[in-house]
């Protein structure tokens, strides 16, 4: 049956996981516990895994910080940071696969280094989130470094529209900023400086008032 | 005295260093707690009268009695994951002030007799986990975590974990699947969390807000507490306001606070020239109300009877320049893109509401859709495994309500635009199919 279907995209290593969207080979066998004896698993990994396994009651808990270390390590969910991820905590690239695509942080495809989400939310889309976007998208281009999306509330409306520019708040954004920011990530700089949100004071006058003991 | 609680001098450089906070009298409300049994810091909580910050408003003292006494594994797990559109006040105070809710915790964790809390925080809060746990690590230094602490006998570990970006997370069942290792999926209730929670086992799970709260309580005693705020809705709260304001941020108010003087007083109302034509007063999760309505107290019970909720205290202000049809689409893609899929009415209604109000904005809608899409959301309301169905149903219901006018204007001039302005004349082929 599955010589006569279309050819499917597989990656490198001839499997076609991840991506919860492709149909699923039924002819194949899951996959198992990866043997540590022929999954190599780069030592500051391992370390960082099992640094987290420690620090749970049960080791499971630590598949998210788990799989956060392996993509950091490696760009993204790939089925070798899986397979990695799975040696270690001795859990199937099943399971983990499944996690990894619950949550929208971890990336189930390859991505450009540069993580730039713009929140398109509703506080964010009052102000013009989904115009910052597509300026975004535009002012990077085809540039493969970089990873663009749209993203649900982060969390600092007050800073809308906003982005999180690889972890770091940046807002209020003005659709200008869109090319100062690509400048900046490309070339290595602070991103916009002066709108990053840890450097903002909190909006009420009171919680300014000083020392009154 | 300040009037300000948690935002009492928030902005101190170095507020997020034990020096610094234990300066300003940090960890001595802690101190006080462990020199009282567990059940008079209870007592304190009870009758402090506070609400959850986080979004039900149940009361926290309650929700610490439900835990069963006895020697046992218990679980202290604070809901970090802030991730309700609008909302954005757990997110300073964690910045700002960590050690706040560190103490708030162990003070909690004692009541409670929890002996291995976790803080989840989501993913995206890079930042505030640093900061949370540079604070956990100064603590434990200093003899505020771990095993007998101060030498009252009690022991304590915390955990920071972070989450990875699901909306369904702050949910608290779907919180404890994920801080399990598992997909992020809600759990059926009961069994309540403070029965069966994380590990099986018993569970306390509060907000930031609610926990950092604590240490002024147990400062302030519970009664003294309570006269803060109005009937029923003690304390303070923090306030997120946000969308078309001239001030967005957060506030520390006094709840029972005319909303008026929180949206024009505090945040300077809409931009020059604009109206408000409605507000979400806790989230984008809770029915919107209208300009009118601005007039009502902001606390738990007024904004029940007016038909929404207090939520998580996030207001967001939509202006005449916003249309509601397309702030109803925005809201319905979002509970989309988070319904986690377990449940039928949750994960097939977000869909259709997002196709149906999609056909409306592409002109190809009848105002008799309208009446499907309410029908809809009644099919979800009170039919899912938790709330998230709810919390698309409860804000479009509302506007679909509120704004019929308006959504029926929307129709005719997009259909108009679109071609279908005038309705076809039947053909006499179509009637005798018809027949």
């Amino acid at each position: 049956m599955s010589e006569q279907s279309p050819a499917v995209a597989r990656y490198g290593h001839g499997s076609r996981i991840p991506g919860w969207d492709d149909s699923v080979d039924l002819g194949k066998d899951p996959a198992p516990v990866p043997d540590p004896a022929t999954t190599p698993v780069p030592p500051q990994l391992r370390e960082q895994i099992e640094a987290a396994m420690a620090k749970y009651p049960n080791f499971r808990s630590a598949a998210i910080p788990a799989l956060h270390a392996a993509q950091d390590l490696h760009g993204w969910c790939s089925p070798e940071a899986i397979e990695q991820v799975a040696c270690v905590m001795r859990l199937t690239p099943g399971y983990l696969t499944a996690v990894a695509t619950f949550y929208d942080m971890f990336e189930t495809e390859p991505v450009g280094r540069h993580r730039v989400y713009v929140c398109t939310n509703i506080s964010c889309s009052l102000r013009g989130g989904p115009e910052l976007l597509a300026a975004v998208q535009q002012a990077a281009g085809e540039d493969p470094d970089f990873n663009v999306r749209g993203f649900e509330c982060l969390g600092a409306c007050d800073i809308a529209p906003m982005a999180s520019v690889n972890g770091e708040f940046v807002g209020p954004l003005e659709l200008a900023d869109a090319e100062q920011l690509v400048a900046d990530l490309r070339e290595g700089r602070e991103v916009l400086p002066e709108k990053q949100l840890s450097r903002r004071a909190c909006a009420d006058p009171g919680a300014k008032a000083q020392a009154h003991e | 005295m300040s009037d300000k609680l948690l935002f009492d001098r928030i902005d101190e450089p170095g507020l997020d260093t034990i020096e610094v906070y234990m300066r300003r009298g940090g960890y001595e409300s802690l101190k006080r707690a462990l020199r009282m049994t567990p059940e008079e810091v209870l007592q304190n909580l009870l009758d402090s009268g506070l609400r959850g910050r986080g979004g039900a408003g149940f009361a926290m003292g309650k929700k610490v009695s439900f835990l069963p006494r006895g020697a046992m594994d218990k679980y202290l797990v604070c809901n970090a994951d802030e991730s309700e559109p609008g909302t954005f006040k757990d997110r300073e105070l964690m910045q700002k002030s960590p050690h706040m809710l560190v103490e708030g915790m162990i003070i909690a964790a004692y009541a409670a007799g929890a002996n291995r809390s976790f803080i989840y925080i989501r993913g995206e809060y890079e930042l505030q986990a640093m900061k949370l746990e540079a604070a956990i690590h100064e603590a434990r230094e200093a003899g505020f975590l771990g095993e007998d602490i101060l030498g009252s006998g009690h022991s304590q570990t915390l955990v920071l974990h972070r989450g990875a970006g699901a909306y369904i997370c702050g949910e608290e069942t779907g919180l404890l699947d994920s801080l399990e290792g598992k997909r992020g999926n809600p759990r059926l209730k009961p069994p309540f969390p403070a029965n069966q929670g994380l590990y099986q086992g018993p569970t306390l799970i509060n907000n930031v807000e609610t926990l950092a709260t604590v240490p002024h309580i147990i400062k302030m005693g519970g009664t003294e507490y309570a006269k803060l705020g109005v009937d029923n809705s003690a304390g303070t709260k923090l306030i997120s306001i946000s969308g078309n304001v001239q001030r967005p941020g957060n506030y520390e108010i006094e709840l029972g606070m005319k909303s008026r003087d929180i949206v024009y007083g505090l945040a300077g109302g809409p931009e020059p020239g604009r109206e408000i034509k409605f507000w979400f007063p806790g989230g984008s999760s809770s029915p919107v109300l209208t300009p009118e309505d601005l007039e009502l107290p902001y606390d738990f019970d007024s904004m029940a009877k007016a038909g929404s909720m207090l939520g998580s205290g996030a207001i967001i202000v939509v202006d005449d320049s916003n249309s509601v049809v397309d702030v109803a689409l925005t809201l319905a893609k979002f509970y989309r893109h988070e319904s986690c899929g377990k449940c039928t009415p949750c994960r097939e209604g977000t869909n259709w509401t997002v196709k149906m109000l999609q056909r409306i904005h592409e002109g190809d809608a009848t105002p008799m859709d309208l009446d499907i899409i309410a029908s809809v959301q009644d099919q979800i309301m009170g039919n899912c495994l938790c709330v998230l169905g709810d919390a698309m149903a409860m804000p479009l219901s509302s506007m679909v309500a509120k704004f019929r006018g308006e959504f029926e204007q929307y129709i005719e001039e997009k259909r108009a635009a679109a071609g279908f302005g005038e309705m076809p004349e039947p053909s006499p082929i179509a009637i005798a199919g018809a027949a």
